[in-house]
């Protein structure tokens, strides 16, 4: 009787996200009619069309990793200070960490827009004696987008990794005879592993779908997938090749998923508590 | 990098003099670096909203305070339109899935195993698969539908048949998907932490289930349905990639941003961007104390309670992967 309860979420699932999938799969074998619609068949054309757009993937893998590696290395020093030196402001500053991924993601990045446009630190560089910096519509400004908007999702599993830690297991450490540096390398890295595993993954699949950071930060130069995907069903409408782009997109994604689900297992091998994250 | 027992083999006063002082310097560096991570966190915030009270037009230098844009933005007809759907889309969308999400939580515990990890992995991927496939997803398949739909619809109604088409409901449908998932997440959460013995004693006392779920397990949940719904309101609220490719010819204020940004920065936008941060930090601290409250009654340390439950979503989505 309860399970009717079920129902109402149920639905949306199948409605809104089953279906779509499986209508966007179906598409991807399509083929695009003449007049810009789409003509059903059984083909892989759009599959191998994919190779036409190797910059936008390139450029998407290329600085998607880079982002998470940024990403990684603002947020574990970040993350390590919070767990072991927060005190009684630990849940506070945390939350302060994790607030601004709440509050709107186009402002966020438009802040940065309006920061390292012409009018902002360029002009600060140039009297400053610097001369011309060119940073908005860089790479580099993508780059600070991603690391910007991303960190909380890394700082936060790698803070409570780092905060799950079992203390006992770094007085055994040190009462080893290990040193701090000792003790961070052989025992906090290791035990902590697991939360950046998924700080990685949490990191790296939405910024794979990035949209907005190119456009508004790479100023449509550095032209990512999310761009293409929107240029081919919003401009010009071509679905099923839009559909075979997004398509494989969700596969790569499944796959880094499975990956990671095999990372994470490993990690967590029997008896040792909480490795999961 | 020379490991510190290697250094106290050799000579141990000194050597753990320089530790001891090495290690205060790195806990220096390890404060100061913290310190400037919030400045970055926070600093481009600050701009935008100190920049929305400038007097002046210019991006780079400000000439005196004033509210003349924020008055300018909101008496123009299209920020106000596209303000009332946000409002109306952000408002559904969280009700949808208040009430989804919260059924949903209640009726988990009683379903069969395999029912249960199958919707449990629904929820997951609802929330992990990136808003722009959502997007796309969502808008080839409701054009599709639709326009078989359309197709009956003008057969069966041959005089003016009603037209289905993207807007504002196919933008709640989508967004209901994320928001129904995260409400379900942020109950379940509270129901595993939840005092059992409460309902025992409930039971052992007679009370029929209904008045148990009633005056017991519906106090302790509130709370978080509440933190939930208004976290599905800011979802709805801020989202813009969904809603561009779910929108058709309806507008929403990101929607509306995202275009004027695009035309060119004025400071006009800026005034709105500073409205919106300010009406979703109002409801975030709402739905922070919410959720504070809720660690302190249960007796669990408020370590636990804020931060990761804000960010319940994407932290229990891996940590449910099996």
């Amino acid at each position: 009787m309860l399970a009717l309860l079920l129902f109402p979420s149920a639905l949306w699932y199948v409605l809104f996200l089953l279906a779509p999938l499986v209508v966007l799969a179906i598409v991807s074998f399509g083929l695009r009619s003449p007049n810009g619609g789409y003509t059903p068949a059984l083909s892989l054309v759009q599959y191998l069309h994919i190779a036409s757009r190797l910059t936008p993937v390139i450029n998407t893998i290329v600085l998607g990793f880079a982002g998470t590696i940024g990403c990684l290395l603002v947020a574990y020093p970040l993350a390590y200070t919070l767990a072991t030196r927060g005190g009684s402001w630990k849940t506070v500053l945390m939350a302060l960490i994790v607030i601004p991924m709440w509050t709107s993601f186009l402002i966020r990045t438009y802040a940065w827009m309006f920061i390292l446009g012409s009018n902002g630190v360029p002009k600060i560089l140039e009297g400053l004696g610097f001369g011309h910096v060119q940073l908005l519509n860089t790479p580099f400004a993508i780059l600070l987008g991603i690391v910007y908007n991303y960190l909380p999702l890394m700082a936060l599993p790698i803070y409570i990794s780092l905060e799950r830690l079992d203390r006992s297991l770094l007085e055994a450490s040190r009462d080893l005879g290990a040193g701090s540096l000792a003790t961070l390398r052989q025992v906090t890295f290791p035990l902590s592993a697991p939360g950046v595993i998924s700080g990685c993954l949490l990191v790296f699949i939405p910024v794979m779908g990035e949209y907005l950071i190119p456009v508004l930060l790479g100023g449509g130069k550095t032209y990512f997938l999310g761009n293409a995907l929107a240029d081919l069903f919003l401009q010009s409408r071509d679905w099923p090749f839009g559909s075979a782009l997004a398509t494989g997109f969700v596969i790569v994604m499944v796959i880094v998923v499975a990956i990671y689900t095999w990372a994470t297992r490993r990690l967590s091998s029997p008896g040792r508590e909480g490795g999961l994250l | 990098m020379t490991t510190p027992p290697a250094g106290r083999g050799e000579d141990g006063q000194s050597g753990d003099r320089f530790w001891v002082v090495a290690e205060r310097v790195g806990d220096r560096v390890l404060r100061s670096y913290t310190a400037l991570v919030y400045v970055f966190l926070f600093a481009p915030i600050v701009v935008v909203v100190v920049f929305s009270f400038n007097a002046g037009r210019s991006a780079s230098e400000i000439v005196g305070f004033s509210t003349r844009w924020f008055t300018t933005a909101w008496t123009d007809p299209f920020v106000l339109k596209a303000l009332r759907n946000s409002l109306f889309i952000a408002a559904s969308s969280a009700v949808l899935a208040t009430i989804g999400g919260t059924l949903a939580a209640l009726a988990m515990p009683s379903v069969g195993g395999r029912t249960r990890a199958i919707f449990e992995q629904l929820t997951y991927v609802a929330i992990i698969v990136p808003s722009i496939v959502i997007g796309i997803a969502t808008l080839i398949f409701l054009v599709t539908i639709f326009g078989w739909l359309n197709g009956w619809l003008a057969f069966l109604l041959p005089t003016n048949p009603p037209r289905l088409g993207l807007g504002v409901h196919s933008i709640i449908a989508a967004h209901t998907l994320f928001t129904i998932a995260l409400v379900n997440i942020l109950v379940r959460t509270r129901m595993r932490s939840m005092d059992r013995t409460l309902t025992e004693a409930s039971e052992d006392l007679y009370a029929t289930p209904w008045r148990t779920f009633v005056e017991i397990t519906l106090p302790q949940l509130l709370p978080a349905i509440l933190a939930g719904s208004l976290l599905a309101f800011t979802f709805s609220f801020d989202d813009f990639i969904v809603a561009f490719f779910t929108s058709g010819q309806d507008q929403t204020l990101p929607i509306f941003l995202f275009s004027s940004i695009r035309r060119g920065v004025t400071p006009e936008v800026n005034a709105i961007a500073a409205s919106l941060l300010g009406i979703t930090i109002s409801l975030l601290l709402l739905a922070g104390l919410l959720l504070r409250g809720r660690g302190r009654r249960a007796g669990s340390a408020p370590t636990d309670s804020v931060a990761p439950s804000l960010g319940a979503a994407p932290d229990d989505a891996t940590t449910g992967t099996p």
